[in-house]
């Protein structure tokens, strides 16, 4: 009697929720883009009363104040725009901001991640504003070399690297060789300009009882960015925006590609780099790195502020290229770009202050705040050696448009497959041939399914 | 992710003090529809809740599963074959695998240590340093997990404490990257969920102890019996209920472990420790896989019902 009263409750309730659900197919709230064409008001002042609600990843204290300065800045110019913002550390940016873009009160203006997690996706859904006519009006594409502005152009049914432009980035990242020069020295070494200098320099290093590259991979990154400088030079730019863009028939298993995995894999058999580097993560191979154990590290500029206080003038820069004298090519590309909401009920003065955040005197504040602005302002003048050394490196490869985006995103699955395979190919365990028909693999299945 | 949080540990709660009744033949008096009102209305509260912050989600899971979505555009219904794509993926048959190895390390291992701890700690009840020695044991279970994982990836690095001791101590050769290894990353991952849990086994163990009527031990020690022969006479069949719920509480922990991989080896070297918990996690928010994570939730709620209903029944039998 109890059971058969609990099992029919079971059964209404069950039911119940049944034909609740029945009416509502996830994700059936859809959005349509908003108008692109037109022309546009570039005056802030005849723009009326406007909030503009900003979401960014802008969160490290010295980054954070530099963002602050800006927008009171452009609410000090113009009175009538408020600016309300919302910052966010950047994982918890990435699972948030899907949610408030698709939600009913969505952010006016806000940074994106390039490449087919995001930036795809959202343009597919429509929830972005093409920034063309804004772009325009501006000027602004003349500021970048535009194959480095590819990074934020989509098309709207979801292909990358080419179409419509979806924002302006105010800074980059640029990925690059470390070296410490006082352990350099010590063996009559001079920093690497090639990457055949560097494969030179590695067996006397070994040989002189001294480890050669300091390399953590166990949080993925450090395997990926190690990976991404040696194909970058051996692939060169144009192959490597192609198989990142998924453009063209560039494959994971051409030549150049498996030449930069036999090359990986030989210096970790050979050990070159940190034995055991996939038990060590990306800050503990900085930290060590830091300590000067080892002469050489694959890393991004992020890591420089923290080097420069431990190693001073010890420690250099550099990013390479093939031949002596030749164009250098390294991975890192334009940071986040700065989108516009397709429901921003006033989107000229968006665009309005996203031209403001992006001007010279804005990349200045940025620069002091201790971020690499992606056009370096001519009043800026660098705190260190190792600074100096970054923007260095930085302008040569935006000159020459060879900032390539990060491999992994070449699919929305890419950082797991390429990260995983990286430290199977680092430990021995799969040959160079396999790893870049895996890669291969992913690449094909997610290309035909976009 | 509603599923892959809270349904054992719900579960065991809702039937632990269940089992603990005894089940006594009554006999069935004819009640009037009046009568019944005054129940349901205790009842109530509890039960909206449940429904509403429990059920409710979980319905919900079901459904999103059956369906291909990216959380953003519109989802269209594919039926069971989120299930079977699941169920035909290699990569995903290892990681219920690797939970399962998991369970070793974070069921069976605590427990078998905290009852030879316990058995110890009954024996000398009068040990001064005893009240120390609970905190200490039992401060995992106070401390954020991802503190420790973080404190654990640090020791088991390259140049970490572990390896450090083994020098010292000439077991150089020894000393590797523990979680960076393909054979050593599960196990030492599965060692710090057994140091996380071992506290918290002996303190359960340690309350059931102290109800365990001292005339038993006295008995027991009128008749001769050695410590051996007392702990598994007299404090081992005493723990039984303690050890039901231990095993529900660390199995579900087991295969429902998430943070502790997230963060000292997101799942590598490799796949060497990727679990289900965590390929959830890695379709929903990362890849937009969310129906497929939806599905991958279900069976892995199911599999933690199952295996709790299975548990439970251990202690259906005559106690003490």
């Amino acid at each position: 009697m109890r059971s058969a009263v609990a099992h029919r409750t079971w059964l209404a309730t069950a039911l119940a929720i049944t034909v609740i659900l029945a009416g509502c197919t996830p994700g059936s709230t859809q959005r349509s883009s908003g108008p692109t064409e037109g022309p546009v008001e570039t005056d802030p002042a005849k723009m009326g009363t406007v909030t503009i609600t900003e979401w960014d990843i802008r969160n490290l204290p010295a980054q954070s104040a530099a963002q602050d300065k800006l927008n009171a800045a452009f609410e000090a110019k113009y009175p009538n725009i408020k600016i309300k913002r919302v910052v966010k550390q950047f994982t918890d940016y990435e699972r948030t901001i899907k949610l408030a873009l698709s939600s009913p009160k969505t952010p006016d203006v806000m940074q994106v991640n390039q490449g087919y997690g995001d930036l795809a996706k959202f343009v597919k859904a429509g929830l972005l504003l093409p920034q063309d006519n804004y772009a325009k009006a501006y000027g602004w594409t003349g500021r970048y070399n535009a194959a480095l502005l590819d990074q934020n152009r989509m098309t709207a049914d979801g292909h990358w690297g080419t179409g419509q432009l979806y924002g302006i980035s105010n800074q980059a990242e640029v990925v690059g060789l470390y070296y410490n020069k006082t352990l350099l020295s010590k063996i009559g070494l001079t920093p690497p300009r090639t990457l055949a200098d560097l494969q030179g320099d590695l067996p006397k290093i070994k040989a002189a009882g001294m480890l050669p590259i300091q390399l953590g991979t166990s949080d993925i990154n450090g395997a990926i960015h190690i990976f991404g400088l040696i194909q970058a030079v051996l692939a060169g730019p144009a192959a490597v925006n192609d198989l990142v863009f998924g453009k063209g028939d560039a494959s994971w298993t051409d030549q150049s590609t498996l030449e930069a995995a036999r090359t990986l894999q030989s210096w970790a058999t050979q050990g070159y780099v940190t034995p055991g580097a996939n038990g060590q993560n990306g800050t503990a191979m900085a930290a060590e790195f830091g300590k000067g154990h080892g002469v050489f590290m694959v890393d991004g500029n992020w890591s420089a502020p923290q080097l420069a206080t431990q190693l001073g003038p010890k420690v250099g820069f550099t990013v390479l290229s093939k031949v002596d004298g030749g164009k250098p090519a390294t991975e890192g590309g334009l940071s986040l770009l700065w989108g516009i909401s397709s429901r921003s009920k006033h989107p000229d003065a968006d665009a309005a202050y996203l031209n403001f955040i992006n001007s010279p005197a804005a990349e200045d504040v940025i620069a002091r705040g201790g971020d690499l602005p992606a056009v370096t302002p001519s009043s800026f003048k660098p705190v260190s050696g190792l600074q100096a050394d970054v923007y260095a490196s930085l302008q040569s490869v935006v000159q020459e448009g060879s900032l390539l985006p990060y491999l992994d995103y070449t699919t929305i699955n890419f950082y797991a497959v390429l990260g995983a395979n990286l430290q199977e190919l680092i430990s021995g365990r799969i040959s160079p041939e396999s790893f870049t028909k895996t890669l291969q693999t992913e690449y094909t299945t997610a290309k035909a399914s976009r | 992710m509603g599923p892959t949080t809270g349904p054992g540990v719900t579960a065991t709660l809702a039937r632990s003090p269940g089992a603990a009744t005894p089940a006594r033949p009554r006999r069935p008096r004819p009640r009037r529809r009046g009568r019944l009102i005054i129940p349901v209305l205790y009842l109530l509260p509890a039960a909206v809740l449940y429904a509403l912050f429990l059920l409710a989600p979980l319905a919900h899971t079901v459904w999103i599963s059956f369906f291909s979505w990216d959380g953003l555009s519109l989802a269209h219904w594919v039926g069971i074959q989120n299930y079977t794509d699941a169920l035909g993926n290699p990569e995903l048959r290892s990681a219920f695998l690797h939970s399962l190895v998991l369970i070793a390390f974070y069921a069976v291992l605590p427990i078998a240590a905290a009852l030879v701890l316990a058995g110890i700690m009954v024996r000398a009840p009068k040990l001064r340093l005893l009240g120390a020695a609970r905190v200490i044991l039992f401060l995992p279970q106070v401390v954020a997990t991802v503190v420790l994982a973080t404190l654990w990836a640090e020791l088991l690095g390259p140049t970490g404490g572990i390896n450090q001791l083994l020098k010292q101590v000439g077991l150089q050769g020894l000393a590797k990257p523990w979680l960076g290894g393909f054979t050593t990353a599960l196990p030492a991952v599965g060692l710090i969920g057994t140091w996380i849990e071992v506290g918290f086994c002996l303190l359960l163990f340690l309350a059931g102890a102290a109800q365990i009527p001292a005339e038993l031990y006295e008995a027991a020690r009128v008749d001769g019996a050695n410590a051996r022969q007392e702990f598994f006479a007299v404090t081992l069949p005493g723990l039984r209920g303690q050890i039901v719920i231990a095993l529900t509480l660390t199995v579900t922990a087991a295969l429902r472990t998430f943070d502790v991989i997230y963060i000292t080896t997101s799942g590598g070297p490799g796949t060497a420790t990727q679990v289900p918990a965590f390929e959830i996690y890695h379709r929903a928010f990362t890849i937009d896989l969310v129906g497929s994570a939806c599905a991958i939730g279900v069976m892995l709620t199911a599999i933690i019902f199952a295996l709790t209903f299975l548990i439970t029944r251990l202690d259906s039998g005559t106690r003490i």
